[in-house]
């Protein structure tokens, strides 16, 4: 990646976590912390690394995206709406009645969303589904899918990790948001997953390690994983919860919790201050 | 001795596999059993067996469905619906995916593997969930029938198949339509609404009823959902009593959907539910169960008969 192409994707994170503060302070629900560990993931996604926009989107030899940790969909609509798949100004409808920008991602309603996910787990195995038909069918198309590090608490990510291998999904490259938090404290106090690497290598994984929160850093892996042949990728994002904002680095409270004025202050201000 | 619809099922979606490149099988270890191995062995390229994974085979299917793949998902009926459901309500119902749930050995009919093994709840599961067609095979014409328009109509659809034969009870020329339901017997004294192979059960039973002076109509109400309401209507005005009759608890399911039907038309006519009593089976030849948990001809001829009282 040049420079130029990091500086610009870096700049379109810092303007996505404002927007996303924003937004979360002036509907006081949706997730924060999630959204802000996705954020560099998500971009170099949709501005980077795959395939994808308005004008492609009916093509099936397009890439598809694929959010399974779905409560991180404010950070989903803040890069479809820049993307162009709706007005921006909408993002201000976000969980309201009658709003297409429900809580969690809804593929009938929101144009750009792939799958409707929230049910942790479940979007893992449609994307594999995705991937098998566009193999089948000769494709060359990647199929990324985003998974929790407390989503894969959930035994159908595993039950899918087993079939991605046993029917050799090298067009699916799964990318883990490794933040090691969940809802209720840090992965190690809710559910330790040992040595996750190791874990997904003992599926039949390529396993890349890098910084979620470098784009440069997460498009070499994509470029590694596309490189393996006759095996899922998955790409560990090391990542941190709540990135960028100093007082919910890390916290598993600020997992779903409302930004009050106070924290919209402080939040904006560590963001780059008033713009 | 009528085919088993398991294997009825095994060529038919072979045959169809044949005509439609579009369609996928999907299979969770179970494809001898289901039949689904007929097509597998065919198009294996177009055959995934998803091992024991119910869930993710389900939200594969749904991929496939959304790349305009047809795919049939099969394995036992009590596995898919339960295991299955999440993905189901997610993604078939909410999303509208067009997934074929293929629910085998429904029933009872996996009688000595026991209760574990029985699909008692499926269709009232299957049936609370916006836009799901609910659909269930009473014979073996019916089951290619409904082959054939899971993969004609772009809907998603839970179908309900059975392990074992079920005798002819519709003629050749027979026209299914979906959302409808067919009088299979005509009578005048109470109408027999039935589903699965309860449809040949009520046509035995209103044979008995005949020689008891009793003049029984049969429904096979092969779509559960949508219901013929119409139908349903007409048939409680006309014979003045209902017995619904299906393989399935009363809870729910058939005799829950004709009972819905029934209120919201202000029809009040004396019903009888024939079906699993709200509580589990256990392992035993499949005639000796159905007999013991009420859902054989006598059982069915004696809610006839109660409900003919009742007027």
């Amino acid at each position: 990646m040049t420079n130029e192409k990091k500086q610009e994707l870096d700049a379109l994170c810092l303007k996505f976590r404002r927007t996303l503060i924003e937004i979360l302070h002036e509907k006081q629900t949706g997730h924060p912390g999630g959204s802000l560990s996705v954020c560099e993931i998500l971009t170099n996604l949709y501005f980077n690394d795959a395939n994808i926009s308005p004008e492609n989107i009916n093509d099936r030899s397009r890439d598809k995206i694929i959010l399974c940790k779905g409560h991180a969909a404010p950070m989903l609509y803040i890069e479809l709406a820049h993307k162009g798949f709706f007005p921006v100004e909408e993002l201000h409808t976000l969980r309201d009645i009658n709003s297409r920008l429900q809580g969690h991602p809804c593929s009938k309603e929101t144009p750009g969303v792939e799958a409707s996910t929230g049910p942790l787990g479940a979007g893992y195995p449609l994307a594999l589904g995705v991937a098998l038909a566009d193999m089948h069918d000769d494709i060359d198309a990647y199929t990324y899918a985003i998974l929790g590090d407390g989503e894969i608490n959930e035994g159908v990510v595993w039950e899918t990790a087993m079939n991605a291998s046993k029917f050799k999904a090298d067009k699916l490259i799964t990318i883990l948001d490794w933040n090691g938090v969940q809802l209720d404290g840090t992965t190690e106090q809710i559910m330790p997953m040992g040595d996750i690497e190791l874990k997904w290598k003992a599926f039949g994984y390529n396993t890349i390690v890098c910084d979620g929160h470098d784009v440069a850093a997460l498009s070499a892996a994509i470029e590694t994983a596309k490189s393996v042949k006759g095996v899922p990728s998955i790409i560990l994002a090391k990542t941190v919860k709540g990135k960028g904002v100093s007082f919910m680095e890390g916290k598993n409270t600020w997992h779903g919790a409302p930004v009050k004025d106070a924290d919209y202050e402080q939040a904006m201000k560590e963001l780059g201050g008033a713009q | 001795m009528a085919k088993a619809i398991r294997e009825v099922y095994g060529e038919t979606i072979k045959k169809y596999g044949e005509l439609n490149k579009d369609i996928v099988v999907l299979d969770a270890d179970v494809s001898g059993s289901t039949k689904s191995a007929m097509f597998g062995k065919e198009y294996p390229d177009r055959f995934y067996n998803c091992g024991i994974c119910e869930y993710a085979m389900m939200g594969m299917a749904a991929g496939m469905a959304k790349s305009g793949k047809i795919p049939f998902v099969n394995t036992f009926a009590v596995f898919l619906t339960t295991l299955g459901s999440l993905a189901a309500r997610t993604f078939m119902s909410y999303s509208g995916l067009p997934i074929k749930m293929m629910g085998a050995y429904g029933g009872m009919s996996d009688a000595f593997d026991g209760a574990t093994h029985h699909a008692l709840e499926d269709i009232a599961m299957m049936r609370t969930l916006p836009g799901v067609n609910v659909m269930v095979a009473s014979d073996a014409q019916i089951t290619d029938w409904m082959v054939k328009t899971a993969i004609e109509v772009k809907e998603p659809m839970y179908i309900r198949l059975s392990r074992d034969a079920a005798p002819d009870c519709h003629p050749a020329d027979a026209k299914f339509e979906l959302g409808k339901g067919m009088v299979v017997r005509e009578g005048s004294d109470v109408t027999i609404i039935a589903c699965g192979l309860m449809v040949s059960t009520a046509i035995t039973a209103a044979e008995a009823l005949a020689a008891k002076g009793i003049s029984a109509r049969v429904v096979d109400m092969y779509c559960i959902k949508p219901i013929d309401a119409e139908l349903i209507e007409k048939c409680a005005k006309e014979t003045g009593a209902v017995v619904t009759a299906e393989e399935h608890s009363v809870i729910g399911g058939l005799g829950g959907a004709v009972a819905e039907v029934l209120a919201k038309a202000g029809c009040a006519v004396p019903t009888e539910m024939v079906g699993m009593q709200d509580r589990h089976g256990e392992s035993g030849p499949y005639k000796d169960i159905l007999h013991k948990y009420g859902m054989d001809a006598e059982a069915v001829a004696a809610a006839a008969e109660k409900a003919v009282s009742r007027k």
